[in-house]
Order: structure tokens, then C-alpha cells, then sequence
């Protein structure tokens, strides 16, 4: 057995290298030049942490803009398990296959409560499909343009208001090719309650 | 579909060429251990390594002893991951207070990482301590890499060298990789990630309350320094359950390409390490255009497929302008999206930017299919290149039959042994990815963990399979994992990894013992169109068609059931 000393030397020599001090130095770099990523891109009001913006939130109340439909679950105390959307602490998307029958079950109840939103209108693809992450933070420009005549009646605000509101919101593709056209949910509802002047979620 | 989408594909794969030639230097510098690399601090960490273990990296190994060794390590790598993971809950580093990991999925884990599969039966942030991620996990992430290089490198020397015997030293070969290649670009790429949004902290989940009132609690870690390497590796185990779906691995659409580009960095690179080593970088580039193509083929099929909307959906009203979004994140966009999807399965990767398991049936044919070819496109880094090369040989072989002569590849005559070795590796994977695949679904105790119903089901359990023992690690993941999956999918991705190294190096070994035969007129050139045609050819049909009843049961079914609006 020859080649158990080096095994085991390079083993524990790899493993201080690459799984010590590697991270150790990628925190302390981290922490110092870039500290608001490295602590999970807190968005604060009021001096409190209200969220992350890159994780979305699960906005219920008809006066903020919803975001996506999300499949991640809770286990409670006694074991089972059950639907929290947008639950950060156990990411993951519904899994359902392309065949699924409770995946057509309930993308037909939430076109359902949409098209009673807003008649006649196409249903954007992402205001019913769940997410790969369940904590998409973001929407499509269609998804957030639909929901403007809910918001405009709840909040008394003009339509075209919003509608300036949310086209000053979209992040545009990266250098014009990467991605896709986006809107972040949390800040559209920040500055959606800074237009209102007072918070909608109540 | 849209131009900037084709653009978006065509950009990446222009990037991909770039970085091959750089890379093929650093690793053709990398593998040749008669110098030493002149590097400040890694150098001297280097030198530390050799003294500490006894080992004189001049000393090279015949094929036998490179297999002893690389297995020794192994073996000692499952019994620390297997350690770290049952003992986590009296670890440090644990803020969020995970538990010890059950022993059927210990094991599991332990195996999947150290053969670079990163199959997760298991959710990052609801089982693994901070310790774990990083002392247990990360490490195999970087040796599992760097083994799986040292492994290509020994075979291209099986080429390189004339009347040799012996193809490298295992020691050197594991901790340049690490030292020179893959630590150096690690370090750069996790700033870049963190400066995107991925955390890099060693804080626990923090709670918040959200705009509605409600408390949300967001799980975070080490993660930028983890992501890194588990994409330039492609390891492809998530920090979390998402992983690269999750916003906090991959925050941006930036992001999201350069982690579908430093999947295939290493991979591409090696083709053209290949190159140098045998003298003719034109043999690289051969090498390269083939699985090119392969991977230009597959970008091509997800993009066109998964810009097509759900037909089942679309007859609820839903609008079909963004194509198939279960499952899929508004930011990377369709062609961020296959990209990724296609680089990490072309590769030995497996990280995911989008659930598999929700594709469209033909969409998620795919990914399996690039699998099922043996991830030889670009590559597992190191596994790529050698599975590459292996149907490279069966290709000579075939040309050699056509014409009634003794093939040869290199220099190097491909006899009946080197035919033998080839064969047992390329058919090892069939024979584990079906023969589990029919076990898994007849036995309920096996049945009882799948998720879909109806043809969906079955190419969720082959999906499984097919993952293990091509080493790959992205799923169907709507599967669950229970005890006789656990220890199936355990000995997939053993005999997925080892029966294909092993081998391999025993090729390497016969071909660097044997001369090299100077090119004559009747020599088959092995760097022109006719070549790569060829070679892609018996891709396709060694490596694919003994695939197509499975996939006609499953995704092709499912296909037809889906434009009849049937679902289970």
C-alpha cells in the first residue's frame, strides 16, 4: 500500500487549500470590496431589511404587483409538508411534466382569477408557470403591464401612471443580447408604495 | 425564437473557440511535469505537497500503478466525505443547525461527488452545514476535476510517447491541475460571481419581513467560492436545492452565460492540450469541430423546441409568445436557457439553470440524449476528452475495416486489446443506464419515488440512470430518493466513473508502449471534414441508437400523447 501516505497527505493538503483556505480568502475579499452582495443583497426601508432583491417575495395583496406562481413547500413540525411560496429557505420548482394533470389543473384555476382580472387579454406564460427556482424575483414586461388595471382600481392611481411606472422598471437584456427583458417585483412594489405615498399590503 | 437569441448562441460558441488555445497551453504547460512551473507561493505549496507525501514527481507510473494510485485516493475521499456528512452536527461551521446526513444517503452524496457525478438526492441549504459544503463537498468538486484531467492527460500521453512505460505521475499530475488551473481561475471567478449577487458569507439564513408583513427567511453561505468550481469543474452540485435556478447562484443573465462558458472551458481546452502534446494542434482542432457540431445540433434542438409553448396550456388561453416557462427563470431568457442546458449536459456538469423535469417531452429528450452520447461534447472536464477519443478509436477501427487495413490513430496502430478496452467502456454505460432502468421500473419498492404519471414517469426513472452512469448529475428531480435508489444510483455512477478510467488508462498504457508508425499515402488522416464526419457518425450510432426503444417509450410517447392533449 505504497500509495496510502500520499493519498492521504494530498488529501488533507488539498482539502486545507481548497476547502479552507480558498473560501476563506473569496469571504474576506468578498466582505471587504463587495459587502452588499456577499450578505445577500438586502434592500432596506425604513433602516430594516425588507427583503433581497434578488429573491422574490410572495406578494398577495391585489394592490401590489404579483410575481409568478412559486412551488417551493415547508415542512411543519409534525412532518408534513406543505405549500409556502416563495419560501427562501428550501428553493425548487414544481417538477410537474409537460403531461402533467396537476399541472394543467392548476395553470386552468389561475388563468381563471386573471382573465376575471382582465378580460380578453392573453395570459402572459409567466403569471401561471412556477418558476425553476420558485424564487423568481423577477416578471416578464407583458406579466407586469397586465396587472395595471388591478392595481390602478385598488390604489386610485392613473393607468398610465403605472404604466410609466413599470416601463422605468425594466431591465433591458445584458449588453442588448444577454437574457431577457425583466421587471424585479420587491422594487416595482417599493417604488409603486413611494408613488402611492403609503405601503398597499394591508 | 428571436435573432438576439441566435446571436446570444452564436456569441457563446465564438467564445468557446477563443478560450481553447489559451487554456490547451496552460494545460499542455500543466502536464508537462519535466518543469517546474515557475509560480510564486503555489510553487512552494507544490513542493510542500511532494515532501509531506513521500512523493518525487519525476517518478512516473506504469498504467497500473496510475490506476492504484488515483483509486487509493478515492477511496480515501468517500471515507472523509462519508465522515464529514454522518458527523456534520457536531462539526463546526453549522449556524443553521443541520443534523447528521442518513447513511443511505451519505453514501449516496460521497460517491457522487468524488466521481464527479454531483447527484443531490438531498436539498444544500435544508441538509448540509457550512462545513460540509466547503471541507466535504468543494474539495471533491476540485479533486474529482482535477483527477479526471490527470486521467485525459495520462491517455494523450499514451499518444505522445513512443516505447514508453509509463503515462505520468498520478501525484503531480492531481496537484498541478489544482495548483495551476484550476484554483488560479477559481479565485477570479467567484469575485466575479459575488460582485453579480452570490453570497459569500459565512452568516446563517436571515430572516426578513417582507412589504406584505410576512416573515421570509433566506438561506445563505459560502456560496460564490462553491459556485465556481463546481461549474469550471463540471460538478454541477448545487449549494442549493435550485442550483443554478437559484437566484443566489446565478443572479444574472451575465452570469448565467459564464456559467454555461466555464463549463465547457476546461473541456475545450483539453482538445487542444491534445493537440500540442501530439504535436499537431490541427488534431485538436479536429477533435474540437466534431463535438462542436454536436453541440451546435443540441443548442439548436432545446432553443427551437422550449421557444414552442405547452399545447396543452395554450388551450387554457395561456399566451404562447414565451414559450415553455415551468419550470424556467424570466432573467436568463429561452436561449440563456438552452445554452445552459445544453453545455451542462454535453458535459459531465449537470448544474441546471431550469427544471429538466418540466421541458417539453421532446426538449427534454435532449439533455438525456447528450448524456446518453456519453458526454463527450467539450466534455466532463478530463472524462470528455478520453470518452472523446475512445469512439475516436472506434472510428479508426471501422475506417480500418472499410479498407482492409490495421487502423491506426497517431502514429499508433489500434489493435485487437486497445479495440477490447474501448468496447468495454463505451458499452459498460448502456448496459448499467437500461439494465437499472428496467429494474427501477417494475420493483414498487422503486416506483413508489416517482413523481409523473404516464410515459413521463418512465423517462424520469431512465432520466436517473442515465444521469448516474454518465456521471452527470442533473435530473428528472421530481424522483425522491429512498434506500434502493441511494445504493442503485451509488453503483451507476461507480461503475459510470471507474469502468470508463480504468480502462482508458489501460489504453494509455498499451499505446505509449508501442512505436509510432511514420504516416504513409495510405494513412487515413485523422484532421480533415471526412474524419469529423466520421467520427460523429459513430457517435451517433454506437453511443445513440442502442438508446432509441427506451426513448421511443419514453419522451417520443409522451410527445404524441401531449399534441392529443393527454395528460396523466
Amino acid at each position: 500500500m505504497k500509495h496510502l501516505r500520499p493519498a492521504l497527505v494530498m488529501l488533507l493538503g488539498l482539502t486545507l487549500l481548497t476547502g479552507i483556505a480558498y473560501p476563506l480568502l473569496i469571504t474576506g475579499v468578498a466582505q471587504f470590496a463587495f459587502p452588499s452582495q456577499a450578505n445577500g443583497s438586502l434592500v432596506m426601508r425604513d433602516g430594516k431589511p425588507v427583503g433581497s432583491a434578488l429573491i422574490g417575495q410572495n406578494f398577495t395583496s391585489p394592490g401590489y404587483f404579483h410575481g409568478r406562481p412559486s412551488a417551493t413547500t415547508a415542512t411543519l413540525a409534525n412532518g408534513k409538508t406543505v405549500a409556502a411560496p416563495y419560501n427562501a429557505d428550501n428553493s425548487t420548482g414544481s417538477n410537474l411534466g409537460p403531461t402533467s394533470k396537476a399541472l394543467r389543473d392548476r395553470v386552468a384555476a389561475d388563468v381563471k382569477k386573471l382573465e376575471a382580472e382582465n378580460p380578453g387579454r392573453p395570459i402572459p406564460a409567466d403569471l401561471v408557470t412556477t418558476s425553476g427556482s420558485g424564487l423568481d424575483p423577477d416578471i416578464s414586461p407583458a406579466a407586469a403591464e397586465f396587472q395595471v388595471p388591478r392595481i390602478a382600481a385598488v390604489r386610485h392611481l392613473d393607468p398610465a401612471t403605472l404604466r410609466r411606472l413599470v416601463a422605468s422598471h425594466i431591465v433591458g437584456r445584458t449588453f442588448g443580447l444577454l437574457g431577457a427583458p425583466h421587471v424585479n417585483v420587491l422594487k416595482l412594489n417599493l417604488a409603486l408604495d413611494r408613488l402611492a405615498g403609503r405601503p398597499g399590503g394591508t | 425564437m428571436t435573432v438576439l437569441g441566435w446571436a446570444e448562441i452564436a456569441l457563446f460558441s465564438l467564445l468557446v473557440i477563443l478560450v481553447t488555445r489559451p487554456v490547451g497551453g496552460l494545460l499542455a504547460r500543466v502536464a508537462d511535469n519535466s518543469r517546474a512551473m515557475r509560480v510564486p507561493v503555489l510553487g512552494s505549496i507544490e513542493r510542500g505537497l511532494y515532501r509531506a507525501a513521500g512523493v518525487d514527481p519525476a517518478t512516473e507510473q506504469g498504467w497500473v500503478a496510475y490506476a492504484a494510485a488515483m483509486l487509493t485516493f478515492k477511496l480515501a475521499c468517500f471515507l472523509a466525505v462519508y465522515g464529514i456528512l454522518r458527523l456534520q452536527a457536531w462539526l463546526p461551521l453549522n449556524p443553521d443547525g443541520q443534523g447528521a446526513v442518513p447513511p443511505d444517503l451519505a453514501y449516496n452524496t460521497a460517491i457522487s461527488f468524488l466521481t464527479n457525478t454531483n447527484w443531490q438526492f438531498y436539498g444544500g441549504e435544508t441538509t448540509m452545514s457550512y462545513f460540509s459544503q466547503m471541507v466535504a463537498l468543494a474539495v471533491q468538486n476540485f479533486t474529482s476535476a482535477a483527477a479526471g484531467i490527470a486521467v485525459a492527460l495520462a491517455f494523450i500521453r499514451g499518444f505522445s510517447r513512443r516505447s514508453a512505460s509509463s503515462i505520468g505521475n498520478f501525484w503531480a499530475d492531481l496537484v498541478r491541475v489544482v495548483l495551476y488551473g484550476l484554483l488560479p481561475i477559481c479565485i477570479v471567478y467567484a469575485l466575479f460571481l459575488v460582485w453579480q449577487g452570490v453570497p459569500e458569507t459565512f452568516h446563517g439564513a436571515i430572516n426578513v419581513t417582507t412589504l406584505e408583513g410576512v416573515k421570509q427567511t433566506i438561506a445563505l453561505g459560502p456560496v460564490a467560492s462553491q459556485e465556481a468550481i463546481k461549474m469550471l469543474g463540471t460538478n454541477g452540485g448545487g449549494f442549493f436545492n435550485a442550483n443554478s435556478a437559484h437566484p443566489f447562484e446565478n443572479p444574472t443573465a451575465l452570469t448565467n452565460f459564464i456559467e454555461a462558458l466555464s463549463i465547457f472551458v476546461f473541456g475545450a481546452g483539453l482538445t487542444n492540450a491534445f493537440g500540442r502534446m501530439v504535436g499537431d494542434e490541427r488534431q485538436g482542432w479536429a477533435v474540437f469541430a466534431a463535438m462542436g457540431l454536436l453541440f451546435l445540433a443540441g443548442v439548436a434542438a432545446i432553443y427551437a423546441i422550449e421557444s414552442g409553448p405547452n399545447p396543452i396550456l395554450t388551450a387554457l388561453h395561456v399566451s404562447p409568445v414565451m414559450g415553455n416557462m415551468e419550470g424556467k427563470e424570466v432573467r436568463f431568457g429561452m436561449a440563456g436557457t438552452a445554452i445552459f442546458s445544453t453545455a451542462t449536459t454535453d458535459a459531465s456538469c449537470g448544474a441546471v439553470d431550469a427544471m429538466f423535469e418540466s421541458f417539453l417531452p421532446l426538449g427534454g429528450m435532449v439533455p438525456m440524449l447528450n448524456i446518453m452520447l456519453g458526454e463527450i461534447i467539450y466534455g466532463g472536464v478530463g472524462s470528455g476528452l478520453y470518452g472523446f477519443l475512445m469512439f475516436a478509436i472506434v472510428a479508426v477501427f471501422v475506417a480500418g475495416l472499410m479498407v482492409g487495413r490495421t487502423p491506426e490513430y497517431l502514429g499508433k496502430k489500434i489493435e485487437a486489446r486497445e479495440v477490447k478496452m474501448t468496447m468495454l467502456a463505451i458499452l459498460c454505460l448502456p448496459l448499467v443506464m437500461l439494465g437499472f432502468t428496467a429494474l427501477a421500473v417494475v420493483l414498487p419498492v422503486a416506483t413508489s419515488q416517482i413523481s409523473a404519471a404516464g410515459p413521463h414517469g418512465f423517462s424520469e426513472a431512465l432520466y436517473a440512470y442515465v444521469s448516474a452512469a454518465g456521471n452527470n448529475g442533473s435530473a428528472f428531480a421530481g424522483l425522491s430518493g429512498n434506500t434502493f435508489w441511494d445504493i442503485t444510483m451509488g453503483i451507476g455512477m461507480m461503475i459510470g466513473r471507474f469502468f470508463v478510467i480504468v480502462p482508458a488508462l489501460a489504453i494509455a498504457g498499451s499505446l505509449a508502449a508501442k512505436k509510432t508508425v511514420p504516416a504513409s499515402s495510405g494513412t487515413f488522416p485523422t484532421t480533415g471534414p471526412l474524419f469529423v464526419g466520421l467520427v460523429v457518425g459513430v457517435i451517433l450510432i454506437v453511443g445513440g441508437l442502442v438508446f432509441f426503444p427506451a426513448l421511443a417509450l419514453g419522451p417520443i410517447v409522451e410527445h404524441l400523447a401531449m399534441l392529443a392533449g393527454t395528460t396523466y
